[in-house]
Order: C-alpha cells, then sequence, then structure tokens
C-alpha cells in the first residue's frame, strides 16, 4: 500500500507529466492532447511506484517494460521519461520538429526508455504479449505493462493478442485500457460500441478490472497484483483530465494548442500542484 | 559452383529440410525460437513442436498476432522465425511486418510455403503472386525464393541471423536436383548455372530448373543461354545482372509470381538504369490463382520451360 508521502508524489507527478504535455504541443501548436491527459495518471503511477528501470541504462534487461500501444499518445511517455531522467526535459520541446527523437508516435530506436515503437493501432498488443512470452520463457521475474486506448479496442488484433495472452499463461503482463469513451470521430459508444470491457477481458481469461483512472491508490494496488492469469486493467478515465476546458471539448482528441490556451492550462495545472505541495 | 542438374527429382522434399533446419536451428541457439499459425502439420514440424512447446510456439490462425509476438519476441532478444502459407505470411500481416517488424526493427525471419502455384488443390484463395512484391517494399528487407533443397540448407540459417525482416518463400513438396550436397551460398549474390553468350534467363524459384530445361532445348538450336538462379529477389544482384546483359544482350526473366514487383521489375529496374537491352518475362500477368494440379497451372499462367524459351527466342531476335 502507498503511504500518504508517496501517494503525493504520485499525484505531484501525474500533474508535472500533464504540464510536460502541454509544454510539448505548444511548441508544435497541436497534438494528441485528449489521450495524452487520461493516460499521465496511470503513467504516473506506474513510473512513480511500480514499475523497476534504470534511467541511467534504459536497456536493462531486468527492467520491467510499458509499450504504449496507443502510440500517438506519445507526449505523455515521453512528458514521463523526462520527469524521470531519461533524456533532457528541454528535449520535449523537439516534438515532431525534423529528426526529433520524439515523434508524434513513439519509436523504441529513438527515444532512451521507450520499450516498444507503436503507431498502427492493435499492433502494440501483439508485440507485448511476445515481449511477456519471451520473458517469461527466460524464467525472468519480470513484467510487461500495456496500454491500449478504448478506440484500439476495435481492431481485431487486440482480440488476437488478448487470447493468445490467456491461453499461453502469460500472467507477467498488465494490460490497460484507457477507457476515456471517446475516439477520433466522436464516442465510443456511437462509433462502434465496445460494450462490457471488463467482462470482455474476463470471457477472454483475464483477472479483469476496473479502476477510477486517477485513483492513484486503486491503481497502486491493482499494478501491483499477481495472478496465475493475466490481468486487465479497464482504466475509467475522462479524456482530457486535469484541465477543465480541456475535458469540457468534446472534440478533444487532437487539439490546437496555442500560446495564450496553454499558458493558461499551465496555470491550472500549477495551482493543482501547489494545492498538493501546500496539503501538509 | 557444383551444378548437379540432370532434370531429375531430389529425393528429399522442401518441408522435410524446412523441419530439419528449424530444429537444428532451435537445439544450437537458445534465442531462435518459431512460431507457426495452425500449419505445424503442413512442414512436418507437429511432432517435434508438441515436445517442444516453449520453442515452438503455435498461435493459432491468427497471422496478424503472430508476426507481432514475433516482433515482442526479437525485442526481447530472441531471434523469431514464423511460418504460414505465403499469402497469409504476406498479405495477411503485412502491416505487422512491415511497422512491428521492420519500421521497428524487430527482425524476424517468415516463411511464406506453397510459392506461386505450388498451392496448387488449395487454390486461388491460396496463392501467392504478389507475396515477394509486397516483401520487397520494405526498406531493408531480404527477399529469397528457393528453388533447391541445398540452397535452402545453407540459406535459412544465414536468413535467420541477417538483420532486418527475412522472407524465405518456398514450396513444400518435391523439386528439381541442382546443386551439389554441401553447396554454399551468399544471399545477394545469383548464382550462374550455366554460362552463354546469347541470352541469360534469369530465374527464381521453381523456375530455375524450367529455365535450365529451356537453355538445353535452346543449345540445339545453336543459342547459347546462359541461367542465372537470382534466388535473392531483394537485395537483387545488379552487377551479375549488368554483367551478363553486357555478355549475352538480351535478358529472360522467369517467375512463379505477378509480374507486378518480382523479380521482373527488380532485374528491369536494374537494367533500365544502367543497361538497358531487349527483355522478356515469364510471370504471371494481372490474374488471380485457381485451382488445379501444379502442372496445370503452370501451363495456364504460362510458367513452362516452353514459355521460357520462347522468350528467349524472342529477346534474342529483338537485339
Amino acid at each position: 500500500m502507498l503511504d500518504d508521502r508517496q501517494l503525493k508524489e504520485i499525484k505531484k507527478l501525474a500533474i508535472r507529466i500533464k504540464i510536460g504535455v502541454i509544454d510539448e504541443l505548444e511548441e508544435v501548436g497541436s497534438g494528441h492532447l485528449g489521450g495524452s491527459l487520461s493516460a499521465a495518471d496511470p503513467l504516473a503511477v506506474l513510473y512513480g511506484a511500480v514499475m523497476k528501470y534504470d534511467p541511467k541504462n534504459p536497456k536493462w534487461e531486468e527492467r520491467d517494460k510499458f509499450v504504449l500501444s496507443k502510440g500517438h499518445c506519445g507526449p505523455a511517455l515521453y512528458a514521463t521519461l523526462a520527469i524521470k531522467g531519461f533524456f533532457p526535459y528541454e528535449e520535449l520541446k523537439t516534438l515532431n520538429k525534423p529528426h526529433t527523437n520524439l515523434p508524434s508516435h513513439v519509436d523504441k530506436n529513438k527515444t532512451p526508455g521507450v520499450d516498444m515503437t507503436t503507431g498502427s493501432l492493435g499492433q502494440g498488443a501483439s508485440t507485448a504479449v511476445g515481449m511477456a512470452l519471451g520473458e517469461k520463457l527466460r524464467g525472468k521475474n519480470t513484467r510487461v505493462f500495456l496500454m491500449t486506448g478504448d478506440g484500439e479496442i476495435d481492431e481485431g488484433q487486440v482480440w488476437e493478442a488478448a487470447m493468445f495472452a490467456a491461453a499461453k499463461g502469460l500472467n507477467n503482463l498488465c494490460w490497460m485500457v484507457d477507457f476515456n469513451k471517446k475516439q477520433l470521430d466522436g464516442t465510443i459508444k456511437d462509433i462502434l460500441d465496445t460494450g462490457d470491457l471488463e467482462a470482455k477481458f474476463s470471457a477472454f481469461g483475464f483477472d479483469a478490472v476496473t479502476v477510477k483512472g486517477d485513483d492513484y491508490a486503486a491503481l497502486y494496488e491493482v499494478f501491483m497484483k499477481r495472478s496465475d492469469k493475466p490481468v486487465a486493467v479497464i482504466l475509467d478515465t475522462i479524456k482530457g483530465r486535469g484541465i477543465k476546458e480541456v475535458e469540457e471539448t468534446p472534440d478533444n482528441h487532437s487539439m490546437t494548442v496555442s500560446h495564450e490556451s496553454a499558458a493558461r492550462w499551465r496555470d491550472e495545472l500549477k495551482a493543482a500542484l501547489s494545492a498538493i505541495e501546500g496539503d501538509k | 559452383m557444383d551444378i548437379i542438374y540432370n532434370g531429375e527429382k531430389d529425393t528429399k522434399i522442401f518441408k522435410d529440410v524446412i523441419s530439419s533446419t528449424i530444429q537444428k536451428l532451435v537445439a544450437e541457439d537458445e534465442n531462435v525460437i518459431y512460431l507457426d499459425a495452425d500449419l505445424m502439420s503442413c512442414i512436418n514440424t507437429l511432432k517435434w513442436g508438441r515436445q517442444h512447446r516453449d520453442r515452438a510456439i503455435d498461435c493459432g490462425i491468427a497471422e496478424s498476432n503472430m508476426a507481432g509476438v514475433a516482433a515482442g519476441l526479437a525485442a526481447v532478444g530472441f531471434r523469431p522465425i514464423i511460418h504460414s502459407f505465403g499469402c497469409f505470411a504476406s498479405r495477411r500481416c503485412f502491416d505487422q511486418v512491415f511497422l512491428s517488424g521492420g519500421y521497428a526493427k524487430n527482425d524476424m525471419t517468415i516463411i511464406g510455403s506453397d510459392a506461386g502455384v505450388c498451392a496448387a488443390m488449395n487454390g486461388g484463395t491460396h496463392m501467392p503472386f504478389e507475396d515477394m512484391a509486397l516483401m520487397r517494399t520494405i526498406p531493408d528487407a531480404t527477399v529469397v525464393d528457393i528453388s533447391d533443397n541445398v540452397l535452402m540448407e545453407d540459406v535459412f540459417p544465414k536468413l535467420v541471423y541477417r538483420s532486418g525482416v527475412k522472407y524465405m518463400r518456398t514450396a513444400r513438396k518435391e523439386s528439381i536436383k541442382l546443386y551439389a550436397p554441401g553447396t554454399v551460398f551468399e544471399i545477394g549474390k545469383g548464382n550462374v548455372l550455366r554460362d552463354g553468350t546469347d541470352v541469360t534467363i534469369v530465374a527464381c524459384g521453381i523456375m530455375v530448373a524450367k529455365g535450365m530445361e529451356a537453355a538445353q532445348r535452346l543449345s540445339q538450336e545453336g543459342i547459347s543461354a546462359a541461367v542465372i538462379d537470382m534466388f535473392t529477389v531483394k537485395p537483387i544482384d545488379a552487377e551479375l545482372i549488368e554483367k551478363y546483359a553486357a555478355k549475352t544482350g538480351a535478358v529472360v526473366c522467369a517467375e512463379n509470381h505477378s509480374v507486378n514487383g518480382g523479380l521482373t521489375e527488380a532485374v528491369a529496374r536494374t537494367l533500365i538504369e544502367s543497361r538497358p537491352v531487349p527483355m522478356e518475362h515469364v510471370a504471371v500477368d494481372e490474374r488471380f490463382g485457381q485451382v488445379g494440379p501444379q502442372s496445370f497451372l503452370e501451363e495456364e499462367y504460362g510458367l513452362t520451360a516452353e514459355h521460357i524459351y520462347e522468350c528467349a527466342k524472342r529477346a534474342v531476335s529483338r537485339k
């Protein structure tokens, strides 16, 4: 269980990741804001308290692996990795610029700390499953954390990977679905209703639970949970979480980020950060 | 290079060589792992695979996931070999092979069996005339079309230890003997099976033996035909093609594949940029596959020694 101090650090990390996302997107003027913000909270728990890794040795073989299958939310992962010391924070401002190490969709051959290249939705799921299989065959005590989007769940490959993971007993795999209820063209319900994701993953042979995306203490518990089955965590999130104006924007999958709005949003996040710091 | 071609069939069949090579590679290197999509029975790996379940992973009928799992295994240090019929090993999982494999630099060796008309009784749905074309578009990929068991025994392990996406297309059943046992090959270098001065037949896969047969007929009519086994379709051996275009002044390409994007186009691009000469092709033109015995299909799509012979005469007459 996380103590109060740890919990506070994770809350702060989550906000700092979100500020990092704004810093990145402001520089290019637009980007995948909504999904990056909803992913930031679980990322803070994973990189703040759960995963084993070494920023000085990103390829350390005994590290836990993280696969961001919703690869377009790279900005959230980049901010996390920069804050954790994988590369200088200033580099976040190079997002999507020519010859950057931070492309819109994550690339393991470019960014220290990125464990898998993704972008074509659904593919990260199979690669994470392959990594989990490999680590298990080698008898390693490592884990693979996979985050897919909820729109991504439309891809058939996702379900091939889910069936495989359960059938092969990959209990070193923790599969998150960022259930923020929206995809590019609109709501999940309107476009292709995923139905009950927890029930679906359970039926596929996972130990499946649903957790509020910003309930850090509960996230920690489910991430640390070990089972004889692969674990599925349906992250009940809000797209754009943490910035009221973004949360309330219906089409917030990809948004324009002007200097003015970036300044406003950063102020909101910094105020939240101060509130936590001031809260003895 | 010791060529033993005499038109006779080999006593070995491809699927046994695929199977024994996989078993050998897996036994020798703990990093080599083999994945299949419910077609182990078709390349005789099933019995062994069931006794080595941690090294022979049956992924079920899910080629896209299999390619992705292979990419993930590569990312944690394995050298995966995946197999399916060529149609599924290319078309069905192309995006996965392209991105999770090639783009992400997760090296994998792909066996696409039942190349072209070798799919025979499985028919048009299972008959890949486009697999090499697809795989050739992946930057730094290696694309090989197997003509002979001795070639496969030597080249398959070399593919496994080469970087990038490696695609090996092959028949599963019988073949005509070409090479003496123990022959050593170099990926990316064509093999001159027969020298000649009037025309060069550049072939791959099952068309190589037919090229040899055509060359024999041509020689009876005083036409001296060189025959090259261009088993590596990518990277193509441009130097050898240019050398033989200069030497013979005419080229015939022969492939058990669509004319779009396969050997013919690879050779044509090489020549158009360096030394254009009259060129003819024996390949599948704008058609889908269909069901039937392989001999019928070879006639139907014009993939015969007779067609190579005709093309060679035409190419020579255009000089």
